[in-house]
């Protein structure tokens, strides 16, 4: 396991190889769908200073207001990466992020992101959301809440041991285009 | 039964849902421990789903974030109406939001506005049966957007993968739509195939089989066989859980199947994640009782 600090440079994260398992702690920003669209369209400018050698987390949390105002994160695992692959090349420039966590890998542009700036794609393991909202330790700071709704705000969020696994890095190596080509051949077999 | 007490009835009924994986998915995600090679990675994202399974049932919160659409499946007797029956399950899904057991997941498809209570055009879903008995029995399966996204239908034959108007085109069908979602809707994953039927009752049919045991063998002989056959086949694709590779990409296929029109033969395949969320409960006079702890 290899223990990550945020924020952190391209040149510690060009050190990780896909298959590496890390552990991170630090500050980071959960973003999914409409985020993505906003960090896009727009200057950015709610996240723009949080992301910069940070990551994204790709997670729509369940999120418990407590009566003195202050957020904890119920549940809070991965969602399905592949939605923001239209845009994640291009925050990845923008802002200077050095990962993208979620679940089920992400396309070609993360790919060739990944190596050009010095970036990791990380897996979470999907469904595991109690066991990840405990790794969340504090949540600072909410960005967009009224109009992106709970699970499509920014929620910035400081966790200590998360664990993830690289499976996309910034060597040109995607665990996810291995296991479909291993996967090919069975399945090529299977509808022969 | 007055609306007080029916609508607790199904709050409880969305809280077990939400935060306690069912005895038939815990017993199918062990035996997948038991068929990975030990201290894999495939074995210890299993035992980590497990893990966090219990803690949730433990801490009453939801096994995953994505609490998913709410899908009812209710038979009814004289006793009960339908508003009634909809009137409670408002209100408890309603509450079930505010208490953190489901996240607020209707969005307005027109505003993008998320309703935050889970109530809106279609949401919930329900699906009412008319019965002689009095009483109710009340089937609930919570289904997340990730599963819902690698659901296909197909159109036999289909030439891209030399599928046939038969079983064995319905078999392929299920193979590539297994392939094709690889680790993204949460594998293992439980297949729901739909044979037949129009466009909308394909998907119908075969969302409905979610609800079956796990361990239960299909009465019709020749869907039993197509389910045990799909089984092998389907592990032997070397996704593996969350697609990072191993032996177990699904832990169950259940098959239906539907009259068609003679030009149509579509397959659908809902695919379930390894989360699935489902609770039942029979109400009988005043009287309540759950499936499963």
């Amino acid at each position: 396991m290899i223990g990550i600090k945020l924020p952190v440079s391209a040149d510690e994260i060009r050190k990780l190889k896909a298959g590496d398992e890390v552990s991170i702690t630090g500050v980071m920003v959960t973003a999914r769908d409409a985020a993505h669209k906003y960090l896009v369209e727009t200057d950015g400018e709610d996240v723009r200073d949080l992301l910069k050698g940070s990551m994204i987390y790709h997670c729509g949390p369940v999120v418990k207001k407590g009566e003195d105002g202050k957020y904890t994160f119920v549940a809070a695992g991965p969602t399905t990466s592949i939605r923001e692959e239209p845009y994640e090349a291009k925050v990845f420039e923008k802002y200077d992020v050095r990962a993208a966590i979620g679940k089920g890998g992400m396309g070609g542009d993360t790919l060739a992101a990944c190596s050009e700036f010095g970036s990791v794609y990380l897996s979470a393991i999907g469904g595991i959301a109690t066991t990840l909202a405990q790794s969340v330790v504090e949540v600072l700071d909410v960005k967009k809440l009224e109009e992106f709704g709970v699970p499509e705000a920014f929620w910035v969020i400081r966790v200590e041991n998360f664990p993830a696994i690289v499976t996309m890095d910034s060597h040109g190596n995607s665990l996810h285009d291995e296991i479909l080509e291993e996967s090919r051949g069975a399945y090529e077999k299977l509808v022969e | 039964m007055e609306h007080e007490k029916l609508t607790a009835h199904f709050l409880e009924l969305i809280r077990r849902a939400s935060t306690s994986l069912p005895p038939d998915v815990v017993e199918a995600l062990r035996r997948g421990i038991e068929n990975e090679e030990p201290g894999s990675s495939a074995a210890s994202t299993l035992g980590l789903l497990l893990e966090n399974s219990q803690k949730a049932k433990e801490a009453e919160t939801p096994i995953c974030q994505d609490t998913g659409a709410l899908y009812f499946f209710i038979e009814y007797g004289p006793d009960y109406r339908q508003s009634q029956l909809v009137e409670a399950i408002e209100a408890a899904t309603a509450e079930a939001t505010a208490r953190y057991y489901l996240r607020p997941n209707a969005v307005d498809s027109i505003t993008g506005k998320n309703s935050g209570d889970n109530l809106g055009a279609g949401a919930p879903n329900y699906h009412f049966t008319e019965r002689d008995e009095n009483g109710l029995r009340v089937k609930l399966l919570l289904k997340g957007g990730g599963s819902e996204n690698v659901c296909a239908q197909y159109k036999l034959p289909d030439g891209r993968f030399k599928a046939g108007r038969d079983l064995d085109g319905v078999r392929k069908c299920v193979v590539d739509a297994v392939f094709q979602a690889q680790g993204k809707g949460c594998s293992p994953g439980i297949m729901g195939v739909g044979v037949g039927g129009n466009r909308d009752s394909s998907y119908g049919v075969a969302k409905k089989q979610l609800l079956r045991d796990l361990g239960d063998t299909n009465a019709d002989p020749e869907l039993a066989g197509l389910e045990k056959q799909l089984m092998g086949e389907l592990n032997s694709l070397g996704i593996g859980p969350m697609g990072l590779g191993g032996k177990t990409t699904v832990i169950g296929v259940k098959a239906g199947q539907l009259h068609r029109l003679p030009a149509c033969f579509f397959v659908s395949i809902a695919y379930l994640c390894w989360a699935a969320r489902k609770a039942f409960m029979t109400i009988e006079g005043e009287e309540v009782a759950y499936d499963w702890d």
